[in-house]
């Protein structure tokens, strides 16, 4: 499945969002780290799923990949090369090889452009081919994500969430990426259509080769998609292995406690299982707990884990976590 | 065979739209009072280019004897005649005979060429004023929200900061600054360009200017506001993520949408534009005579409301009626684009 | 809220200096001086030289422009050029209360008539009612003072010969500064040009309190209200009306701006003694302080009026908070 050669590699890759304040000139007063210090790979033909609670940080990694968000410091090497030094031209022709899906089907499409505009629009920017081969590789597009071509003079507003959904994924697909974001792609999709998408980014998975960093907050849906797992809390990756090390054998506390909030779908096993329940609210971000941001929460702090922030370790074999209590 | 052709209809069927454009046309064509103020704006669009046809006399032709004539009265201008044969339907040349359809001036210029003619100004005044802060308050409002940052608060402070001086009353000073240097002539070539430009539009460069400069702070504003919501947008992100510059994302992604919302406020913003050239005609500033606006006749005719009604009424139920007809469009226009309220009403 | 509005007063302060600086340098610029011929009477050269000594036009003009803001701080206007037996502040202790007893009986009049008016077209909302209200609102709207003055005029005071046309009721001084007396003659004075200004006003305030009130009445807290029993009565006045009644606070701003512009109009047809006038008709003349001071006072009433409505609006609406 994987060869194990890193497409993409994280490094150090920090995001704060500054909160000025002024009346004529802004001054920064603090910011909100989205994301801080994070490192991991993804490897060519796999599937990283990232999971986290809703404002963890996981979109904002996703943008800073991407250079949508212009990274505070750190690093992201896209197959050797630096994106975060990469000049505006270099980063262009990259952005030809790294794509992204976003969430909201609804926002994510220009209102006022045609389907077939839409999906032509990475071709005229790039200025791949004439207007002519532009309109063809669209009907190919479309048929591509089982779209009827002939919708291609029609706009966004006449169609179905997953419909859009598919013309976002053809978008994304038309400079033949190797690499894509997908943004939590089902998360604003009604259930019976979010299988539908995520057996379309599978074939067409298999069929290019394509890698996949996956944002969910639907640990089974993330389950079923991905060949690896990392989950996010409070701008940190807590957790980092193989899916079924991650769901079999969960190793931090909060990941734990992730898991445990999934029903089981046996009555016998559910009123047995013990779960882990999480006390208070998710911190602010723009002003974090010291030593492990999860403390204020786990339910098996000790005192070292307000003091030193916990070190980003292999655990296990491909196994990676940050907590002080794992041993 | 036919199974191809059913296929081809359906295939055909499948690949009509409609844009938020024409959706948004079909919902105005709805509104029957709002159609009917379209086109009674359309029909004052035709009379005011063929002002001549439809004006029986030249509005600036002066004829004493005839002066304050009622309307519907009729007056000999040869003398040859008797003023009693003279009806409205006559053909003024070939009888001699002059008749006023609604009533001459103090001077005995005919009101309703003046009237006719007033359509001219007024009209230009709604398409000049629209356009220039249309323009103004597009850039300004897109550079604005889309640099962002210190940029933004800078330029917003500086509408703020406008918004707090009484433009009325600066515009007034400003109008009597320029007609005062503009009489006296001027060594500047610059100055000297700005008296023949506003010698060809009549008098009115200045009100055009003045008007601009009042509105275009709202336009700004709305533009601004537009940009900003559009450019958090994920279509714009999608854009970026794509390899777009900034001049694809402002011209191909926000300008396309913040457009519409600005030509709304603008087709709703067309009654205050032509309100306030009335105002300052009225006021003795404005057109230069004899050219006929319809503040500016209110104006004279003021004077003798007393005896002569029809001098104040007639430019006043041209003003009113064309301003309803403005008002019933704008309004139309922002019920079918917004698609919030589309379907309550 | 006391921190927001002090802020605020700072933050007014050079906008009134430079207002003051653009409407000295502008009146001084234009071409000829105070006392240039007028006609047939021409002044004698030796007596302009020394008037213009007298009042301080022949020195350089940054330091007439100190000495003007000088005074203004002490509370003097400054002189009038062309009437040398009155001040500037005589002009405005006689004009300013008639503009603001208009201004103010104006918007008063639009809210008494277009805050009813607008309750009734949304309550029934799609009925006869509500198209006649809002049809009369917008064709109120698209009539403007200019139009109206005249028309009112000629009918209640031409053909009935029900009302004065022209003039002010009463004098200044006026108790407090503003308030007039409460005689009839007062009242028939003023009811034309009120209502020649405030119908436009209260068409404009109708339509945004049925629009406001539309928007509120499809709510849900309003149609939870409803679920849960109470009487449509209590749902209109305890639920929806002062929500509703928030965006018609945003017209005030305007609204004043409004009364500005139409006192101009409102004061020239009606011949009232308000300051709208004496600016229009000093334009032919070159009454350097009047001219600046008039524009300040203007200014400082919008300013102070935005920063009343943004205090209103912070009040009517909890979710607003200045800090």
């Amino acid at each position: 499945m994987s060869d194990k050669k890193p497409l993409l590699r994280l490094e150090n890759l920090t995001k704060h969002f500054p909160i000025t304040k002024g009346v004529i000139v802004q001054k920064q007063v603090g910011a909100v780290q989205a994301v801080d210090n994070i490192s991991f790979e993804i490897y060519r033909g796999e599937t990283l799923g990232l999971v986290g609670e809703s404002g963890c940080g996981k979109s904002t990694t996703g943008r800073a990949i991407l250079q949508l968000h212009e990274p505070t410091s750190g690093k992201v090497f896209y197959d050797g090369v630096d994106l975060t030094e990469a000049s505006n031209a270099e980063m262009r022709e990259m952005r030809r090889n790294i794509q992204i899906i976003f969430q909201d089907p609804y926002a994510s499409l220009n209102p006022r452009m045609t389907v077939g505009s839409i999906i032509a629009e990475p071709l005229e920017i790039h200025n791949i081919g004439t207007a002519a081969e532009r309109q063809e590789r669209v009907k190919e597009l479309l048929e591509l994500v089982s779209l009827n071509p002939f919708f291609i003079n029609r706009y966004p507003h006449e169609f179905s969430g997953g419909q859009r959904q598919r013309i976002g994924v053809a978008r994304a697909l038309a400079l033949q990426p190797d690499f894509i974001v997908c943004d939590e792609p089902i998360s604003a999709l009604d259930v019976s259509i979010q299988a539908q998408v995520v057996n379309l980014l599978e074939e067409l998975q298999d069929e290019f080769g394509l890698t996949y960093l996956f944002i969910a907050h639907d640990l089974s849906m993330v389950r079923h998609i991905s060949d690896r797992v990392a989950v996010m809390y409070l701008g940190k990756i807590v957790e980092l292995a193989p899916r079924d090390a991650v769901y079999e054998n969960p190793l931090h506390p909060y990941t734990q406690a992730l898991l445990s909030a999934v029903p089981v779908p046996d009555p016998v096993v559910e009123r047995k299982r013990k779960r882990v329940i999480l006390e208070g609210d998710v911190p602010s971000p723009s002003n974090p707990p010291s030593g492990c941001r999860f403390h204020t929460r786990c339910p098996i702090a000790e005192d070292i884990c307000s003091q030193e922030p916990p070190i980003w370790r292999e655990a296990e074999e491909e196994h990676w976590v940050a907590c002080h209590l794992v041993k | 065979m036919t199974t191809d052709k059913k296929i081809e209809k359906k295939n055909n069927r499948i690949g009509e739209s409609r844009s938020p454009l024409q959706d948004a046309m079909r919902e105005f064509r709805r509104n029957k009072i709002a159609v009917g103020g379209m086109i009674f704006v359309i029909f004052v669009i035709f009379v005011a280019v063929f002002a001549p046809v439809f004006s029986p006399y030249d509005f600036a032709q002066q004829n004493l004897r005839n002066n304050r004539a009622k309307p519907m009265e009729g007056y000999d201008i040869t003398e040859s005649y008797a003023a009693e044969k003279c009806h409205w339907y006559d053909t003024p040349m070939e009888w001699g005979c002059t008749t006023f359809i609604a009533g001459s001036d103090a001077l005995g210029r005919d009101l309703w060429s003046r009237i006719i003619y007033g359509t001219r100004i007024s009209l230009s005044i709604a398409l000049a004023a629209s356009s220039v802060s249309l323009v103004i308050g597009l850039i300004y409002g897109t550079v604005s929200g889309y640099a962002g940052g210190n940029v933004d608060n800078l330029m917003m402070r500086l509408v703020d900061f406008l918004y707090g001086i009484p433009l009325l009353p600066i515009i007034i000073l400003m109008t009597v600054y320029f007609n005062a240097v503009s009489r006296q002539g001027s060594d500047s070539p610059i100055v000297t360009a700005l008296i023949k430009l506003d010698n060809s539009a009549g008098g009115l460069l200045f009100v055009f200017i003045a008007i601009g400069a009042l509105n275009w702070l709202g336009m700004a504003r709305l533009a601004r506001g537009q940009v900003l919501s559009y450019k958090e947008k994920e279509f714009v992100e999608a854009a970026r993520a794509l390899g777009a510059g900034n001049g694809h994302v402002i011209f191909k992604h926000l300008i396309p949408n913040v457009l519409g919302p600005l030509l709304i406020a603008e087709s709703m913003a067309i009654p205050g534009y032509i309100f306030l050239e009335a105002a300052l005609s009225f006021i003795g500033l404005g057109v230069s005579p004899p050219t006929p606006s319809w503040g500016a006749m209110i104006n004279e005719g003021y004077s003798g409301l007393r005896s002569n009604p029809h001098l104040v009424m007639f430019p006043g139920i041209a003003l009113s009626t064309l301003t309803l007809a403005f008002n019933f469009m704008g309004d139309g226009l922002r019920d079918a684009f917004d698609t919030r309220l589309r379907g309550r009403n | 809220m006391t921190k927001y509005i002090i802020r605020r007063l700072l933050m007014a302060i050079p906008v009134i200096f430079l207002m003051i600086l653009a409407t000295f340098v502008l009146v001084q610029a234009m071409p000829g001086g105070p006392f240039d011929a007028v006609g047939q009477r021409s002044m004698p050269e030796h007596i302009r030289i020394l008037l213009e000594k007298r009042y301080g036009l022949d020195k350089p003009l940054y330091e007439q422009f100190f000495s003007y803001l000088g005074n203004l701080l002490q509370g003097d206007f400054g002189p009038m050029l062309r009437m040398p037996s009155q001040t500037v502040n005589d002009i405005v202790a006689q004009t300013f209360p008639v503009s603001i007893q208009l201004g103010l009986m104006s918007v008063a009049v639009g809210f008494i008539i277009g805050i009813p008016l607008g309750i009734i077209a949304a309550l029934n909302h799609n009925t006869a009612v509500d198209y006649i209200t809002t049809f009369l609102a917008v064709v109120s709207v698209s009539i403007p003072t200019l139009v109206l003055g005249p028309l009112l005029i000629y009918t209640f005071g031409v053909k009935y010969d029900l009302l004065p046309i022209a003039f002010w009721g009463a004098d200044p001084p006026f108790t407090l500064g503003f308030l007039p007396p409460l005689t009839k003659k007062f009242f028939l004075h003023a009811t034309m040009p009120v209502f020649s200004m405030g119908t436009g006003m209260a068409a404009g305030i109708t339509r945004l309190t049925r629009a406001g009130l539309l928007d509120v009445l499809s709510a849900d807290y309003v149609r939870t209200a409803r679920a849960k029993g109470l009487r449509e009565r209590v749902v209109i006045v305890r639920h929806a009306l002062k929500n509703s009644l928030i965006p018609v606070a945003t017209i005030i701003g305007p609204l004043l701006a409004g009364a500005v512009t139409g006192s101009f109009i409102t004061e020239q047809i009606f011949a009232l003694n308000g300051m709208g006038r004496r600016f229009v008709a000093s334009i032919g003349q070159r009454e350097y302080f009047l001219q600046t001071s008039l524009v300040l006072i203007y200014g400082l009433l919008l300013i102070f009026g935005n920063i009343f409505v943004d205090v209103l609006y912070a009040w009517l609406d909890p979710r607003i908070r200045y800090d």
